[in-house]
């Protein structure tokens, strides 16, 4: 796909996004929108993908492991909070967290590249439980397990964005402005070397590229897309303590990177669709969601590596082919 | 100071369960490059197999937990590698990490689901007796965990470096090509690893499911100290997991009792962070070469 069809495609999907909550009838077209609950899902679903495109950035073109996604969540949804609180402008917050996990990310990244390949993977689940006991114990900044209430939806040039709908809208520019620069990193020429990088380290690093700096980056600015996505994630659920941001809660976005299908530009979207939307579909087998979800992952790691864009992909490609 | 020994002792004997987990983890790296990330499950599961044995089917203890060490070598060992393990062997570390992750998941949800929600009491195998020795007051119960995990240890160091079987599994973990060559069957050795991983998964589950209790959640604790001990005393060494284990345990301890209770979890992690910054091979590991 040329450069041009590609940018033309993400329009037309923005816009269909943007119509999805909305209530068309004013406009003579019989179609009532999203309940409030509606809205607030598919928020939550672009929220996740924000912070999911920041894991697929990490394992599926830097080739590394991070189990700390949540953790950084949490940094950019606890500042932004916290921060909120004190008056200071959403803003600020939200480029604050998104250049304070960056800062983390660096920090963490930097030694633990220096050595192996899968040591980022231990450093991060270090830090993941490091940072959420920090949240659980330092009640007088965090509140604990009480966590922070009470949340303010952000105001945008004077303008409040107390509906849902309207939130919903800013959400979706901004998860479209950051999908927009992840995709023109990736075509650049430095995103090119990541995935020279993925294919092969030894040979990347014989053709002069700085393996370490490149993957460190491409961590930290994952990272930095997870506390973006928290920066959006506290005023989206409006009231945070310490359990989303967990480890159990950043190893499912590992798992649902690849179920999408890591190193696919789409698969963070589709991943983060099936873990935020499906089982909002699925109420009835509560229970039993994360089972089948778990044997679903297996089987499809046994069969397609690629995740599910790659089964897409797997299938149109045989039929072109007949 | 007579503090500091009990500590020290009561250090040792969890660390020593530590160790056993942390083994097996080693053992699974070597031979087939699986990180296993559901290995504190492994540890959560087999005290569950011996409750429903006691429970359901009304089986005295002894029997119920010598069928939970089986049961546990024929799912967690033979299953898991030809069912989980083997359709990603050679196909890089990424997706085997991606499934033992959902591994954890489905088996932290199955034992929720079907079993118990609630934390479960577990019998002792060692009474509960306090004895008193030179100022020292030590638990039996402690000390019995010490000596049948060491005795465990003791016979994996002998079976490992003993035997014709246990010489034959090292060289598969050094170099499976030449082991091949030299006419090791590999895969029947990759397969001992597992069912060897099994085993002491189970006997840690039987030994520390009495202080900790048997829960769903328990292996989210015990998987990650796993991982700390096992990289603390080196990835590729079974004896750097003993010492990575024994450590873990006995500074988990001196923290519980020195530090707050609130970051008593945050020690053995610090310990890894400086490891890996200091002496990122383990403390009696060795570097990894790397190949093109």
């Amino acid at each position: 796909m040329s450069t041009r069809h590609s940018l033309l495609l993400g329009l037309v999907l923005l816009a269909l996004l943007a119509l999805i909550p909305a209530d068309l009838t004013n406009l003579g077209i019989p179609y009532p929108g999203l309940k409030r609950y509606g809205t607030y899902i598919l928020t939550l679903w672009l929220v996740t993908a924000i912070a999911a495109m920041g894991v697929n950035l990490i394992v599926g073109y830097a080739g590394q492991e991070t189990l700390a996604q949540a953790a950084f969540l949490g940094i950019g949804a606890y500042l932004t909070a916290i921060a909120g609180k004190h008056g200071v402008p959403f803003g600020l917050c939200f480029i604050g967290s998104g250049i304070v996990a960056f800062i983390v990310g660096i920090a963490l990244g930097f030694p633990a590249l220096r050595v192996q390949k899968h040591y980022l993977a231990f450093v991060t689940l270090a830090f993941s439980v490091l940072a959420w006991l920090v949240f659980r114990n330092e009640a007088e900044i965090t509140g604990g397990v009480m966590g922070v209430r009470d949340i303010a939806r952000p105001i945008v040039f004077g303008f409040k964005l107390r509906n849902a709908v309207h939130f919903y809208w800013f959400v979706l520019a901004i998860a479209a402005v950051l999908t927009f620069a992840l995709w023109w990193i990736l075509q650049s020429p430095w995103g090119r070397a990541f995935t020279a990088l993925r294919e092969n380290p030894l040979r990347a690093e014989s053709l002069g590229v700085d393996v370490r700096l490149y993957t460190l980056l491409a961590f930290a600015l994952g990272s930095a897309y997870g506390g973006m996505a928290g920066s959006l994630y506290a005023p989206l659920v409006e009231f945070i303590d310490p359990s989303p941001f967990a480890l159990g809660p950043s190893l499912l976005f590992m798992l649902m990177v690849v179920v999408g299908g890591s190193g696919t530009f789409f698969g963070p979207f589709v991943g983060a669709g099936v873990a935020v939307l499906l089982p909002e579909w699925l109420r009835a087998w509560e229970n039993y969601y994360l089972m089948i979800y778990a044997v679903a992952v297996m089987v499809l790691m046994a069969l397609f590596p690629g995740g599910l864009v790659g089964l897409v992909a797997f299938f149109t490609r045989k039929r072109s082919r007949l | 100071m007579t503090d500091l020994l009990q500590l020290l002792i009561a250090g040792l004997a969890t660390g020593a369960i530590y160790a056993l987990a942390a083994i097996g983890f080693t053992l699974l790296w070597q031979t087939s490059q699986t990180i296993n990330f559901a290995q504190g499950e492994f540890v959560m599961l087999p005290a569950f197999f011996a409750l429903i044995a006691m429970n359901w089917f009304h089986i005295p203890l002894p029997i119920a937990l010598v069928l939970a060490v089986l049961a546990s070598m024929l799912l967690l060992g033979a299953v898991f590698r030809y069912a989980v393990v083997g359709p990603l062997l050679g196909r890089g570390v990424l997706p085997l990490v991606i499934s033992t992750l959902a591994l954890s998941v489905l088996m932290k949800e199955s034992v929720k689901e079907f079993v118990s929600a609630q934390a479960e009491s577990f019998p002792t195998l060692v009474p509960d007796l306090v004895i008193h020795f030179a100022g020292l007051s030590v638990s039996i119960a402690q000390l019995g965990m010490l000596v049948i995990s060491l005795a465990a240890i003791g016979l994996l160091q002998w079976f490992l470096g003993g035997t014709r079987t246990g010489r034959q599994m090292q060289a598969t973990a050094q170099n499976p090509t030449v082991a091949r060559i030299l006419g090791v069957p590999v895969e029947r050795m990759i397969l001992y690893t597992f069912l060897i991983n099994a085993a002491l998964a189970a006997i840690a589950s039987i030994l520390i499911s009495p202080i900790y209790l048997a829960k769903f959640s328990n292996g989210e604790t015990l998987g990650l100290i796993a991982f700390v001990a096992a990289i603390v005393g080196g990835f590729n060494q079974v004896r750097g997991a003993i010492a990575g284990g024994l450590l873990v345990g006995v500074l988990d301890n001196l923290a519980a009792a020195y530090v707050s209770t609130a970051y008593r979890q945050a020690i053995p992690l610090i310990l890894l962070v400086l490891i890996i910054l200091f002496r990122p091979q383990g403390l009696l590991g060795r570097k990894e070469e790397r190949a093109v």
